[in-house]
Parts: C-alpha cells; structure tokens; sequence
C-alpha cells in the first residue's frame, strides 16, 4: 500500500473543461456536486482506501521567523498568489495507477450543466518509510 | 448498562477518593481504569452497589498505582490498607470538581478535556475522537491540565462564569465522531444546576435545551443547513422547549440578568412562535438590546441587526449592519440576506458569493453557495 495525496486548488492548476464558478451553477447542481464529493468519500471508506480529507478556507498568510525576541514578521493574504490550494484527500492504494484512477473519478464531479467538471487535481505521492529488509 | 448514569458517578468517586488523601491526578486516574473495568465487567455481574462498587475498585487502582509508584522510586509506600474515613463532606465535592476543572489557570480547550474527563466520564479516545485528535495528543493534553491545576486546593471557592464557559464551548462543538457533545453539555449543566442556585447557570440550560429541541430540523439528511425561519417546526421537540421555559422563568423571576439569560430569551420566543411568520421580532430586539448592554458583543450586534430587519424592514437592518466592522465573521451574509430582503438580489448573490468564500465551515459555506446560485440562476430565468 502506498499513501497518495490529491490535491485541489483554487488557483494554480490548469483551467478546468467546465470551469463555471459554483455560484453560476443552478442550487440543483451544487447539491448534485457536493452529493458527489461526498459519495465519494463514503465509498473510499468501503473500500479501505480513505484516509482523510479536509477542505481549507482561501485566506492564508505568510509567516517567517525575525530573530530573536521579536514577534515573527506576516505577509500576505495575497490576492495574486499563482497557487492556492483548497482542500486534499489522502488515499492508501495498491498502485499509482489506481490513485490516478481514482483521482479521474474525483475529477469527473458534476459541475454546471450537471456536466462533468474535468477539473485537474493534482497528485503526490507521500515518501514512504525505509524498508525493513534490505538485502 | 447505562453508560450515562455510570459516567455521571464519576465525579463523586473521584472526589471520596481525594478526600481519602489521594491527590487530584491520581484518584482521576485511578477512576478512569475504574470505570473501564464497570464497562467491562458490569454487563456479566452488574453490582448492587454501583457507586460502593467504583470506589473499591477505584481506591485499590490508585494503592496499586501508588505502590508501583513508590517501588520505581525506591521509597517507603505512603499509602496502606484501608483507608481512614475523611472528615465529613462539608462543601459539594462534586461542584469543587467542576472548578477545579474549569480554573482560570487552564487554556480553554485544556479545561474543556479535563472537564469532559474527570466530570464527565469520558474517556480520552473518546474525547480526542469527539475533537477529531490523535489519542496521544489529547492524552497529553489532559495530563498537562492536571499538572497544572496540581497546586489548587480541591476545596478552594471557584468562579462559576468560568465554569459556565467551559461547557458553554463543549456544547456549541456540537456533534462529531461517535460522542454528542452537547448530549453531554446538557447532562453536565444539569447535573451542576441541581447543585447550586445561580440564575446564569440556569440561563445556560435553557439555552441549550431550548437549541437542542431544533437539532433534528436544523439539517437535512444529507447534511445541508436549514436556515431557522424554513425549518419544519413539527420536528421541534416540545419536551426540551417546554423544560427550557420553565428553567428559563424561574431563572428570570429572580431578576439577576445574564448575557446566557438573555440568549435564552431570545430561543424561547422563536421557539413560542407556531410559524416563523408569527415570531416576535419586536421583542427579540429587545432581547439583543439586553444582550449588547450585558457584553457588549459584535456578535450579538450583527445577530440584532438582522432582528431589526425583520422588526423594521430591511433597511433598519442595513442601517443597523452599517454601523459594525465588516471584518466581522458572518458579516457579509447578513448583509446579503438584507439586501435580498430590500428587493435587490443582484447585490444579494454577489454578497452571499463573497461570504461563501469566507465561511468558516463547510455546510456554511455550501449554504451561502446555493443561496447565490439561487439568485443568480432565478435572475438567468427572468
């Protein structure tokens, strides 16, 4: 088994095929979506493959150390960041086909026009442990 | 077996086994392993005395704990045999437990694991699944909490408003992972509401029976969020309004008016309206009025505003609204429900966009998102 990571973002991917803003959408097809997404998840857990998941609120701010005794220093949000990540999934699975296979699924969500989103996630793989046996 | 009403002895065992000299961290300890073992044993051989039962069980935990303590440290075991019966119980140990629990000296969320542990019951898997944490985190947390309040004499006078805090938090987290948090809330705000008169104390049950009584109208099967005035009220439960009134009176009676008084008010008059058309609004102003001169909360000035928009109109409430920060959470929502209220949906769907992006949850956000595709699509239509 091996850890993989699916990424969404809200900026910084390729433009989706469908890319129509949710709110654009009919109230039919967001449920439609959210249905979806949702199902997904639940059947992940069926299967042993779900790990997590969250979804992550657009503000962000960056935050590096300044030395010592002083407050550290903040930047941003930035509304023009290239790369805007809004949530990830984490699956253990058999293969990287079968995550990128599962990865199409999660990208074919119905979005507007109950059509599917074709919406590009990204996928890593998590560094695994060393193995055990060596020789 | 009654997991609840095992869990509700908890307190009172910790508590005789403090009084028998052991101190906080130990006896809370030992309880825990005792209660684990009820679970374990009680379904075969259920004791007749159930509380006699923890406290035998509990007190040879902490001597055994205690001796494998003493023995690591190659010292002189302090404790042996049976105990010496404790003078007699002058104050509400039980009570002391739950300001000991919420002390002042504890974070808020420190306080919140050592309460739901020591007071009630739960284990720390449960607690740490309950906040969505590894066990070892919450573990850790739970034992820092007793580090900290180590120092506190047990019999010390505590505050309430602290108190009231902690399980104010625990019931607003609601329900997550296999416990219901304000379940318990409720059971521990009983519990310390049968122990001491105070009006705030009886403010904050009603509040919370008074919001529990809509937990099954408040979302859908499938999760999504039912904004109050579109709830199904059949699916209130009267039982819980009905108890809520009637703690909420007597409290009010003794004319003492606190901010969860307050609040409690303004639940009881929409639960008092048989239609959201038939609600109050004139008096739930009033209410919010109370409630900003008690705390002086933004919160509660962006709830008034949007009373004030069902008192006066739309525009009292934008009037209202203007006069806040707009980096207030929920802000923008309000001001699009406002502006749809005032006949202007293309303002209303770009604001409720806007909020979505900034909502702090998920079913907020999925709301907030229909709400504008409602709009957007309805002006698309026409």
């Amino acid at each position: 088994m091996a850890k993989y990571l699916l990424l969404k973002h809200y900026r910084g991917a390729p433009t989706a095929v469908n890319d129509v803003p949710m709110d654009k959408w009919t109230p039919e097809e967001v449920s439609a979506h959210i249905q979806y997404m949702g199902d997904f998840a639940t059947r992940l857990e069926g299967t042993g493959e779900f790990v997590d998941g969250q979804a992550l609120s657009p503000e962000g701010t960056f935050v590096r150390y300044d030395g010592e005794g002083r407050p550290p220093v903040t930047d941003g949000p930035f509304a023009e960041t290239k790369d805007l990540i809004a949530g990830w999934m984490v699956i253990d699975v058999d293969s990287y086909e079968r995550a990128l296979e599962l990865a199409g699924e999660l990208s074919a969500a119905p979005g507007a026009g109950g059509k599917p989103i074709h919406e590009w996630l990204e996928v890593r793989p998590f560094m695994a442990e060393p193995p055990t046996i060596t020789e | 077996m009654d997991e609840a009403l095992l869990r509700a002895l908890a307190p009172t065992v910790i508590s005789v086994l403090v009084r028998r000299g052991a101190d906080f961290a130990a006896a809370e300890d030992a309880v825990q392993d005792a209660l684990v073992e009820a679970v374990r044993v009680w379904p075969e051989e259920p004791p007749r005395d159930p509380k006699g039962w923890l406290v035998t069980v509990a007190w040879r935990k902490f001597l055994d704990a205690a001796r494998a303590d003493a023995s690591r440290r190659h010292r002189e075991v302090r404790v042996e045999g049976e105990p010496v019966p404790g003078p007699g119980e002058a104050v509400d140990d039980t009570l002391q437990l739950y300001f000991l629990c919420a002390h002042p000296s504890l974070t808020p969320a420190s306080a919140v694991a050592l309460t739901l542990r020591a007071v009630g019951g739960l284990s720390t898997r449960q607690i740490a699944r309950a906040y969505l944490v590894p066990e070892a985190t919450m573990a850790q947390r739970i034992s820092r909490a007793k580090r900290t309040v180590s120092g506190v004499r047990f019999n010390q006078p505590g505050d309430v408003a602290t108190v009231l805090r902690v399980l104010y938090l625990v019931f607003n987290e609601g329900y997550s992972g296999d416990v219901d948090l304000s379940g318990e809330a409720i059971r521990l705000t009983r519990q310390l509401a049968a122990r001491i008169r105070h009006e705030e104390v009886a403010g904050l049950l009603a509040l919370m029976l008074l919001h529990h009584a809509r937990r099954t109208a408040r979302t859908c099967p499938d999760g999504r969020l039912v904004p109050l005035a579109e709830q199904d009220r059949a699916l209130w439960d009267t039982r819980l309004i009905a108890e809520g009134v009637d703690v909420l009176q007597a409290a009010l009676a003794r004319d003492r008016l606190g901010e969860f008084q307050a609040q409690a008010a303004i639940a009881a008059l929409h639960a008092d309206a048989q239609t959201a058309e038939e609600t109050d609004w004139v008096q739930i102003v009033e209410w919010y009025d109370e409630l900003v001169h008690l705390t002086d909360s933004p919160v509660a000035r962006l709830n008034r505003a949007v009373a004030v928009g069902e008192a006066d109109g739309p525009r009292a409430g934008l009037a209202a609204l203007a006069e806040l920060d707009p980096d207030l959470p929920r802000y923008t929502a309000v001001a699009a429900y406002l502006h749809e209220r005032d006949g202007d949906p293309v303002t209303a769907a770009r604001l409720y966009a806007e909020a979505a992006r900034s909502a702090p949850s998920l079913p907020e956000r999925d709301h907030l998102t229909r709400q504008a595709a409602r709009l957007n699509s309805a002006a698309h239509r026409g």
